[in-house]
């Protein structure tokens, strides 16, 4: 009864919106010919505008993408914001997403394809206090473990399953808040953080018992990247619909080109990086954003095939995680292995080949090395 | 007058007492809050938890963003954030408020739209906003009126306006159906037609029942506008900032009770702002029953 209410007035809404629209524009702005003037792209984040995504800041501040033709407006993302949503929906050229969200989207019927896998190693640690010896997966048992939720908790699952635990059962599951008072209060025994942002948190949080910020020697971290349940996280996902299109494509290879243009910046000159995400309106402060550009990188250098690159274990591990893994509700992420058309390094390698190519006739790019250093 | 100032009194002495709560609690329940069993009854009362109130005010003179080049205080950031969020909520609650008694007058004149609409009206309440936001802002972009294109901004009034509608719409219908019978029968003996017994009966009966219904409307478009800030991540508002200060509340929790702050005085300022209607409106008060 409710759900036919809601879609009388869903469609009743959706029918007074077309009456009142003069004209609806064409979907995103990538597919109108080339023609005079740069292109318009739109980008969607995760989140709002901060470290995570200094590359494509400064691709835009820095005009690697208007070398290439194009227009980029980047579309901050907010708490009921899905990236691959806007971008299977038309509203976004591309969407920055973390793979095993998106190909949870994808098995849903979301039509997109990972065409840059920036990120190549997680972030996401579980931090604790030193004092409570927790270094392993295995020394959760017993503990009040905390954790995110909605998709952000399957490696803490994952790893707890692999060292011989059942998360539901050995340890004491506890919702986490954005923020890290529940860790540093002692309400939690292991709190999930991202290593470019929460983990910040705690360090830049004061110790009562020292009057000082708190130090890392203070705090026992366990890397998931180093326990091989790690998922890959922020990517470049594309239209796969839209990919058949050649300009798409061309669009496609020329945005990637971009970015990575953009995150060869930043890896090399951090603090200008670090100044371009504070004056594009983040709160965090300045020293924050230095610290998330500093681990951001960390997660993209070195690339030993090529930055952007999808590595094809890494792309084997998170599925394989995805659908074994198991959280607190009993579900996994994906059903079934995600089909050909979820993931192609023909894009990357076009826009690497590209920039090899820039690189080697301008005398201004040639001191930025595409493969890892 | 003498009420008026009373009524000020009466609001200095409230802020006061709930300032000496505060303290009074931070001073005397312990910093791990109580809890019984495992469920926590009173709040934690740490630095972390709950900060002093002169904290947070001291809070709104340092700058917001430690190493900016723009040097923006706090207090500026929120104020211009409230001002941002109150233009968003005000401007919903008008359209609102226009839709809804629109809807009201129309359910009025026809009972059979009344019938037929209302269940709907209601059920237009129970969708979850969370569910409607993300819809809305997916306009942008998409949508263009008389070549203006949809702006961010445009989404969480709407979304405001989808709140302010409803007490509107309810308290205006039963506002213009409240006259008395024997008074819609003497229009009828005087052959009155029904545009003469709507603005001579029934809306001057409906005020007393639309001012409240106005001022849930202007909470509601408030409680709107700030949800689809936060759900959609429209930068400029106070629901923005009340999420950016939450991210960085483990190490600078004042910064967020600031926000929150300004979230309440927005509150108060558009119920006030509801206020000068009452008075414009108060001869129609009790004028018709």
């Amino acid at each position: 009864m409710h759900r036919s209410v809601v879609r009388r007035l869903a469609l009743a809404a959706a029918f007074l919106v077309a009456a009142a629209a003069c004209s609806v524009t064409p979907e995103g702005g990538g597919t109108a010919p080339p023609g005079e003037g740069p292109q318009p792209v739109k980008l969607q984040l995760q989140w709002f505008k901060q470290g995570q995504f200094a590359g494509y800041i400064a691709a835009v501040e820095q005009g690697f993408y208007a070398e290439r033709g194009l227009d980029v407006e980047i579309l901050e993302g907010g708490v009921d914001i899905v990236p691959q949503t806007v971008l299977a929906q038309g509203q976004a050229d591309f969407a920055i997403a973390w793979v095993p969200k998106a190909l949870a989207s994808r098995e849903q019927g979301a039509g997109i394809t990972d065409v840059a896998q920036i990120f190549q190693r997680s972030g996401t640690y579980q931090v604790s206090f030193a004092d409570k010896g927790i270094t392993t997966a295995a020394d959760l048992k017993g503990k009040k473990v905390g954790n995110w939720g909605f998709g952000n908790e399957f490696e803490l699952f994952a790893g707890m399953t692999a060292a011989g635990l059942t998360p539901a059962t050995d340890v004491t599951l506890v919702q986490q808040q954005f923020d890290m008072q529940a860790l540093l209060s002692g309400e939690i025994d292991a709190a999930q953080a991202m290593s470019y942002n929460e983990y910040a948190q705690v360090l830049e949080a004061p110790n009562p018992a020292t009057g000082q910020l708190y130090q890392p020697g203070d705090f026992s971290v366990i890397d998931w990247n180093e326990t091989g349940t790690a998922m890959l996280q922020d990517a470049i996902w594309a239209s796969t619909q839209r990919l058949e299109d050649p300009a798409y494509q061309d669009l496609t290879t020329r945005f990637i080109a971009g970015s990575i243009e953009g995150w060869a910046y930043c890896r090399d000159n951090v603090q200008s990086c670090r100044d371009m995400v504070v004056a594009a309106g983040s709160t965090l402060g300045a020293s924050h954003q230095l610290w998330q550009v500093n681990e951001v990188n960390k997660l993209i250098w070195p690339a030993p095939s090529g930055a952007g690159v999808i590595d094809d274990a890494a792309w084997a591990q998170t599925v394989q995680v995805a659908r074994t893994a198991v959280n607190a509700d009993g579900q996994t992420v994906l059903t079934r292995d995600p089909d050909a058309e979820a993931h192609t390094n023909t894009y990357v390698q076009q826009a690497l080949d590209q920039l090899k190519a820039e690189a080697s006739t301008s005398p201004v790019t040639a001191t930025r090395p595409w493969r890892s250093r | 007058m003498v009420g008026r100032a009373r009524g000020v009194g009466a609001a200095v002495v409230s802020f006061v007492l709930l300032v000496v709560l505060w303290e009074l609690a931070k001073l005397l329940l312990p910093d791990e809050g109580v809890l019984v069993g495992d469920t926590r009854v009173l709040p934690r009362t740490d630095e972390a938890a709950m900060p002093h109130v002169w904290t947070v005010f001291g809070r709104l003179f340092e700058p917001e963003v430690a190493g900016a080049a723009d040097p923006r205080t706090v207090g500026a950031a929120v104020a211009s954030g409230a001002l941002f969020t109150l233009g968003l909520a005000l401007g919903g609650l008008v359209l609102g408020g226009v839709l809804g008694m629109l809807l009201a007058l129309a359910m009025q004149r026809f009972g059979l739209l009344e019938r037929a609409a209302l269940p709907y009206v209601v059920a237009s309440q129970t969708v979850p906003l969370i569910a409607i936001a993300p819809l809305v802002a997916g306009w942008g972009g998409k949508i263009a009126i008389m070549g203006w294109s949809w702006q961010p901004w445009a989404s969480v009034m709407v979304i405001a306006s989808y709140l302010a509608f409803f007490p509107v719409a309810v308290g205006m219908l039963r506002g213009l159906n409240a006259p008395a019978k024997a008074d819609v029968e003497l229009f009828r003996t005087l052959a009155a037609g029904w545009w003469t017994t709507l603005v001579r009966l029934r809306l001057p009966a409906s005020v007393p029942f639309l001012i409240p219904a106005a001022r849930l409307a202007a909470a509601a478009a408030v409680v709107g506008a700030i949800v689809a800030e936060i759900s959609t991540g429209t930068r400029g508002g106070i629901g923005r900032l009340i999420i950016e200060y939450q991210q960085s509340a483990t190490g600078d929790p004042s910064r967020l009770y600031t926000a929150i702050l300004g979230a309440a005085v927005l509150g108060l300022v558009a119920a006030g702002a509801v206020g000068l209607l009452d008075v414009g409106l108060r001869r129609y008060r009790g004028s018709v029953r």
